[in-house]
């Protein structure tokens, strides 16, 4: 099973809560995707000091495991002070940890992330970091305390899927023990089943689902694709070839060319 | 009959308009010194459900479709029946299709169909969505001249009271006090939302036109006298503070996308409003002995105001006669409000 921290999950969905059409439809695909993991941004959604009202008491009331994250963050001061109000706001250790560089592409700012994982991790929190697929960032990331890596795959919300699977591939067989978590850019259910079949952890999705014509359908979509993606993976897959083989033997015909 | 009705926002004032043409003796009471003063008097005016379409369900097109019909009967002149326009930035074509694939009643227009539509947007956008059926006015023009209808039907109206006093003597309360019932009706919340006002005279637009962005979607709607009303962010919250200077950046770099003439705009106000919503997004009507809760309009004050008005009067009974009874049916499942702290 996996282990994020120390805590074992068995759904490798986790799932974002914004910009759902409603709250009630929000509740609807989390109970669907059966989702143990729900990340929530902090920045925009918390009334000033009020613990966040309805919608975080909504949100909190669904049960499920609390990853707050650090979204619009551009300086690592900002995400460790959102984090900080994260910590008192949800009693968890945990963030996802989010510094964007770039307004256009919300690319992770690498340096100012490595800056604030270290002071997070130092302070005792559990950081998922938001990254890219360099191998070095990770690696420093894990220096800074990091257990966990969640390297993009696309732009956030782009729905474009995996951009560069050899660059995947290559995390996946670097970082062979840390859970490595799919973040941002998936679009559709293929592109989750893909990267599970690449042997990545878990994926994290929120405008693919959020975004869809009807959410609560995608949810499950993307929980079936999650679980087909894993089991192919553990499965064995077969490696393309450049020739056929035919499916049956071909020795003892009476024809063999 | 005598009915007091708790609020005088949109909600409050279409009840009583629709109460007091059926003959009912109406009073309004608000805490307020005035007609409009929470969320109504920061909405769009957008008579839009075809666009809510987009993110609603089903049932904001229905109950909303007869919204313009309704507000150009009770107060002839104010509503402008000029459609909508749904326009994307270059780039963002793919929410201009996203958009489509999810509303109807629309057409699609060309550089030359934006032109002949709306002049000063020539040469900005290369196609666009036009919603013709729907319309808009102004709310607060809307909201004073109702207030002046109804003092002329005799509808009584008491202002800067507490409502929670008043109700000795009437046979039902209806309660239209929104954000004010966030705690004590079950599963109402909050969802702020931010707007700007700003005034130019070097642009001018016939009818309200949207924005679409993977972010951060707007509209700005054309008023009266060079100004527009440019709205709206909607965040989780319950905080009635000034708008911040992130939403203030987002809503004038739209305005200032849509064109540049309104970089030299003035930016004349910035104004908050908590919009009441339950878990669905849809208004619901709560009956609980004898009173009758009106609340969670979400951001479709004006446009379901009409409906839900419609059902609190066939509820109470003076409905009967009414030209327009097509609404038998309940809007929505009625629930009982949760049982501490509502005022009996």
């Amino acid at each position: 099973m996996l282990e994020l921290y120390a805590t074992p999950v068995s759904s490798r969905l986790l799932l974002g809560t914004a910009r759902y059409p409603s709250p009630a439809i929000l509740a609807d695909a989390i109970i669907v995707s059966e989702t143990e993991i729900l990340t929530v941004s902090l920045r925009r959604e918390m009334a000033r000091g009020q613990q966040g009202g309805a919608f975080f008491g909504m949100i909190r009331d669904l049960g499920r495991r609390i990853l707050p994250n650090t979204a619009g963050c551009h300086t690592a001061s900002e995400a460790v002070l959102t984090a900080k109000m994260a910590r008192e706001v949800f009693g968890t250790n945990w963030v996802k940890l989010e510094v964007i560089g770039h307004q256009d592409t919300l690319q992770p700012d690498v340096f100012a992330l490595v800056e604030a994982a270290r002071i997070l991790c130092a302070e005792g929190f559990e950081v998922f970091p938001y990254t890219t697929d360099d191998l070095v960032v990770g690696e420093k990331l894990l220096d800074a305390g990091c257990r966990v890596l969640m390297p993009w795959c696309a732009p956030i919300g782009s729905a474009m899927g995996p951009q560069n699977i050899p660059a995947l591939r290559s995390m996946r067989a670097h970082f062979p023990d840390v859970p490595l978590i799919v973040d941002a850019g998936l679009g559709r259910p293929s592109h989750a089943a893909l990267v599970m079949e690449l042997g990545f952890d878990a994926v994290l999705l929120n405008t693919a689902v959020a975004g869809a014509g009807d959410p609560v359908q995608m949810a499950g979509a993307f929980a079936r694709a999650v679980e087909a993606g894993r089991s192919g993976y553990q499965a064995g897959l077969l490696e393309p070839r450049d020739m056929a083989v035919p499916s049956t033997p071909v020795i003892g015909k009476a024809v063999f060319s | 009959m005598r009915v007091l009705i708790k609020g005088a926002g949109v909600a409050g004032l279409t009840i009583a308009h629709e109460l007091a043409i059926a003959g009912v003796t109406v009073k309004v009471v608000d805490t307020a010194p005035g007609v409009g003063t929470g969320a109504s008097g920061y909405a769009g005016g957008m008579l839009a459900p075809w666009c809510e379409r987009e993110s609603a369900p089903d049932a904001v097109l229905t109950l909303g479709s007869k919204a313009a019909d309704w507000w150009n009967a009770a107060l002839p002149g104010h509503v402008r029946r000029n459609g909508t326009l749904v326009v994307a930035p270059a780039r963002d074509d793919a929410e201009l299709r996203r958009f489509a694939s999810r509303t109807s009643g629309f057409t699609w227009l060309d550089e030359a169909g934006i032109a002949a539509l709306e002049p000063a947007l020539a040469g900005r956008f290369r196609q666009a969505l036009f919603f013709r059926n729907e319309a808009h006015l102004d709310p607060r023009a809307a909201l004073a001249s109702l207030h002046l209808k109804l003092l002329g039907m005799g509808v009584a109206f008491s202002f800067g009271i507490d409502p929670d006093e008043e109700q000795a003597g009437f046979d039902r309360v209806v309660d239209c006090t929104g954000r004010h019932r966030i705690g004590s009706l079950n599963d109402l919340r909050a969802v702020r939302g931010e707007m700007l006002v700003l005034k130019t005279s070097e642009i001018t637009l016939s009818r309200p036109v949207r924005l679409l962005h993977p972010r951060i979607p707007l509209y700005i709607v054309p008023r009266d006298n060079g100004l527009f009303m440019v709205g709206a962010t909607m965040i989780e919250s319950e905080d009635k503070g000034p708008i911040t200077a992130r939403s203030l950046m987002e809503l004038l770099n739209a305005a200032y996308t849509l064109h540049p003439c309104f970089g030299e705009a003035q930016l004349i106000e910035t104004g908050t409003g908590i919009r009441p919503a339950f878990p669905d997004n849809l208004p619901q009507m709560i009956e609980q002995d004898r009173q009758i809760f009106v609340n969670g309009l979400y951001r479709h004050g004006f446009l379901l105001a009409p409906a839900m008005a419609r059902q609190v009067a066939e509820t109470i009974g003076a409905g009967a006669g009414r030209a327009h009874r097509s609404q038998r049916r309940p809007i929505h499942p009625t629930r009982v409000p949760a049982q501490e702290g509502v005022a009996p």
